[in-house]
């Protein structure tokens, strides 16, 4: 098996600033959520707001930065599944439902 | 979290990445499990009935506290996961309470939400949103719940001296359940919360 990538690690004062950036970013979420002017950006916006959290915590607090590269591998197998899924799922049962 | 991969000793397979290994594709399967229950859930958002509609009854103020609270988990279990690094065991069980504490503190929210719902008119046989969001929810409750046992063991099992060799490892392992939980949440409260209302 491939070795882990040789990156430093963080160190606690690491995991609390990733921390804040986590809640800064949900405190923004919020906040477009209630901003009227941004309806048409709005689910660009939360999507990408919602991605870059799940990569911190993924990336850094599960380590898969630093990580064995098949670690990474094995969980993109079920991610990148997953929005086929969600295609095959919301094509098909969404044009039963049409029809 | 390469820092605590156990050593291959001659002759025996290294079991740590083994469980290791199978945690992630544990996790990987997982992915598509919930991603199942996500896409019923887009399927069938607007088919409320007579029922209430996302709108009428989510409350984003609430669910962005129990949002964070779930998030600040993360950051607990990490430094679990940190001290047990340091074979610091002490701040470790100091850590993995405080993070099943938070877990605590997102369930109990949680069954506040449903039952304000229910109140509200919206149940589970409401109508095919009313059940894709109770199941949804409840299913990633659910995985909370055995996260908190898991928590809760690993520290007892910890008191009890038990895991001394592969304490790090155990850590771990319940540490990366932990925070796909979290990610789970992640994407819950933007799909089925802030894009609904």
């Amino acid at each position: 098996m491939s070795e882990a990538i040789d990156r430093p690690h963080p160190t606690p004062r690491d995991y609390i600033l990733i921390a804040v950036i986590l809640f800064a970013i949900t405190a923004a979420e919020v906040a477009v959520t209630y901003v009227d002017a941004l309806d048409s950006a709005r689910a660009p916006m939360l999507i990408v707001m919602s991605a870059a959290k799940f990569l911190l915590v993924v990336g850094w607090y599960m380590h898969l930065r630093f990580d064995r590269p098949a670690y990474r591998n094995l969980f993109l197998i079920g991610l990148v599944l997953t929005p086929v899924l969600f295609g095959a799922v919301l094509l098909s049962f969404g044009l039963l439902i049409g029809n | 979290m390469a820092v605590l991969d156990h050593t291959e000793h001659a002759g025996h397979p290294d079991l740590g990445n083994v469980r290791k290994i199978a945690m992630w594709a544990f996790l990987g399967s997982e992915c598509l499990f919930f991603g199942t229950l996500i896409s019923t859930f887009l399927l069938y958002h607007n088919t409320t009935g007579d029922g209430p509609t996302a709108k009428e009854i989510f409350s984003i103020p609430f669910t962005s506290v129990s949002s964070f609270v779930l998030l600040m988990s993360s950051l607990t279990m990490v430094l679990a996961h940190h001290a047990a690094g340091r074979k610091d065991w002490r701040q470790m069980r100091v850590w993995l309470l405080a993070t099943a504490g938070l877990g605590l503190v997102f369930l109990s929210g949680q069954a506040y939400e449903f039952t304000t719902f229910v109140h509200e008119g919206l149940t589970v046989t409401t109508s095919p949103f009313g059940s894709a969001f109770f199941v949804l929810t409840s299913f990633h409750g659910g995985h909370v719940a055995i996260g908190v046992l898991m928590l809760l063991a690993t520290t007892f099992m910890s008191f009890g001296g038990k895991l001394h060799e592969g304490q790090g490892m155990n850590v771990e392992l319940v540490g990366l359940y932990w925070h796909f939980v979290d990610i789970v949440w992640i994407v819950i409260f933007t799909v089925v919360y802030l894009l609904q209302v």
